[in-house]
């Protein structure tokens, strides 16, 4: 069971305002869903190693030379705002 | 037949006898476009810049339409959603540029549900697309706007991605030929992720000769892409001998279940039959954790999409939203109204059950355990390939379906993609080739799936069943 006070929670990590009206209809279909991933309990996975990739890949290095790189300008050149060679944001400490 | 009807190999003979200019096919297409895309929306954006003609040996200028979520360099690349309204990346994708170096020239950006999220491509911001077969159908999804480019022949050949069968479904519902390859055969480098474990950039194009063609100018190591894998890339196109004599077929019981339209059942079971005259050989195996795949998927999917989109926030490119209340408003809610006004409802939905199945308190009893059922459905592949060299199925368990029909019901348009998201949990490639019609006139869809990096494998069982059949050469009417 997922409660409201849980959806509003995770919408508050999530970084998404949500309206009353979504609050209500996300609850009812993220329970709906929930339920059904709820079947994977049937199975004893208490041995099993879990797999986060597929590919037997590990550390990933190359030899530690300078490259061409994006440039700052054209990194910034379709930001949304700058200022001084970065980007520009809302004031973040008050 | 009009030009833009031809495959890029037929193009390509044309062209080498010097019996038409790449103008000329590019002419055809828009013109193609210009008179049937109001219909179909399969382009979000069509390319600007005149096609450049290469003429480097071994070039193939054959016009291509790229997804929209594939980075091009200084070109609008959105996911198909608000939040990206504006972005022009400052770089191009890897295959973005060894499509530049083959010679390709972009005709435009296709259609998509936002950030791929979605198996019907009515997740839109810029409204859904049609299937060319019927236009009340969905054209399947994510990359519906590329399956769907190809059968309204507003395209040569497409390029989609594929996370859980976004460009098997909707090739299998528009009656074209797409490939998943395997899981670090092309590089994801300048791909906008979705679910970095599971996305694959592969084909979609109108014959299983084109589709190696394309793979072979796709596939490769990258080092700007950690998980591409550094091993030698066949010809392709070698592996187009129809040749399937004594190869060991795998049919697995769990993908014939009940609630299968019974007009794909028979569709599959006859091509079964069209093999076995050519000489392959059928055996019943077992994949016991199938029914557990969806379930694992929407775990793992969601909660590495929730991880990714996390950089839409309104900082750097896009949208930046601002926020409408009374009292002074602080970056977070600069965050929260972007992401409120930028993101449709799908998004929303899949980024909420990713954070929450990754929150404490959730982890081990969702995201963990999800990742443990992917060990185990990793297995079953591994066994079956113990015995044999491919396995065969469906790609979906319906043909197309109307636009709006199982919008309300997430679980339902979930559940449309039991058959392909598996092979993306393991990591292994597939391909989905025409193999009939419903009494609709929609087309059904074929998936052969073989063992990791032997995607030969699928093409060469592929390329001999449409030698014997005819299926790809219907033609759809608009």
């Amino acid at each position: 069971m997922i409660t409201k006070v849980t959806v509003k929670y995770i919408a508050g990590l999530s970084r998404i305002h949500l309206q009353d009206s979504e609050l209500e209809k996300l609850t009812y279909e993220l329970e709906g869903i929930l339920d059904y991933i709820k079947n994977l309990e049937k199975l004893d996975v208490s041995k099993v190693t879990p797999t986060s990739h597929v590919q037997p890949i590990k550390n990933v290095f190359r030899e530690d030379n300078v490259e061409d790189s994006l440039k700052q300008e054209d990194a910034l050149g379709f930001a949304i705002a700058q200022s001084q060679g970065s980007f520009r944001v809302p004031q973040v400490i008050e | 037949m009009n030009l833009n009807e031809l495959t890029a190999h037929k193009i390509s003979g044309l062209l080498k006898a010097r019996k038409t200019t790449p103008s000329e096919v590019a002419q055809s297409l828009t013109s193609h476009i210009a008179k049937n895309d109001k219909k179909v929306n399969a382009y979000v954006r069509l390319s600007d810049s005149a096609p450049e003609s290469k003429t480097n040996p071994g070039a193939l200028p054959i016009p291509i339409a790229i997804k929209d979520n594939i980075c091009i360099k200084n070109v609008e690349t959105t996911c198909s959603s608000k939040i990206l309204g504006g972005f022009k990346p400052p770089y191009n994708a890897t295959v973005i540029n060894k499509l530049i170096n083959s010679g390709s020239s972009i005709i435009g950006q296709t259609n998509m549900d936002e950030f791929a999220f979605g198996s019907s491509t009515e997740n839109s911001y810029y409204g859904p697309t049609h299937n060319p077969w019927n236009l009340d159908c969905v054209p399947g999804g994510s990359s519906g706007g590329s399956a769907a480019a190809v059968a309204a022949h507003e395209t040569i050949w497409a390029i989609g991605s594929d996370t859980g069968g976004s460009i098997r479904q909707p090739a299998s519902f528009c009656g074209v030929v797409g490939i998943k390859p395997t899981y670090g055969r092309v590089s994801r480098y300048g791909l906008i992720a979705f679910a970095s474990s599971l996305d694959q950039i592969g084909p979609i194009t109108k014959d299983v000769e084109d589709s190696a063609l394309l793979l072979n100018i796709l596939a490769g190591f990258d080092t700007k892409d950690s998980t591409s894998v550094n091993i030698p890339v066949p010809d392709y196109t070698k592996a187009l001998d129809g040749n399937v004599k004594n190869l060991k077929i795998g049919i697995p019981k769990e993908f014939f279940i009940d609630g299968m339209d019974p007009e794909v059942k028979k569709a599959v079971l006859e091509s079964i039959e069209v093999l076995k005259k050519e000489g392959a050989h059928f055996i019943d195996v077992s994949l016991p954790h199938t029914d557990y795949s969806v379930a694992t998927y929407y775990i793992i999917a969601t909660a590495e999409a929730s991880s990714n989109l996390a950089r839409f926030d309104g900082v750097r490119h896009g949208l930046r939203a601002t926020p409408d209340r009374a009292r002074k408003s602080s970056i977070v809610d600069m965050f929260e109204e972007t992401r409120k006004q930028g993101l449709g409802a799908e998004a929303k939905r899949r980024i909420m059950l990713g954070t929450y199945s990754l929150s404490s308190g959730y982890y081990d009893a969702y995201y963990l355990r999800a990742q443990k059922v992917r060990t185990l459905i990793k297995n079953d592949f591994d066994k079956v390939f113990a015995e044999c060299d491919a396995i065969l199925t469906p790609t979906s368990p319906t043909t197309a379906f109307k636009i709006g029909e199982r919008v309300n019901n997430p679980l339902e348009m979930y559940l449309s993609d039991i058959y392909t998201i598996s092979s993306n949990l393991s990591g292994i490639p597939a391909i989905s080739l025409p193999c009939g019609f419903s009494k609709e006139c929609l087309p059904i869809g074929l998936q052969i799936i073989a063992k990791p990096f032997n995607e030969e494998m699928m093409l060469r069982i592929a390329f001999a069943y449409e030698q014997k059949t005819e299926w790809h050469k219907m033609r759809a009417e608009l």
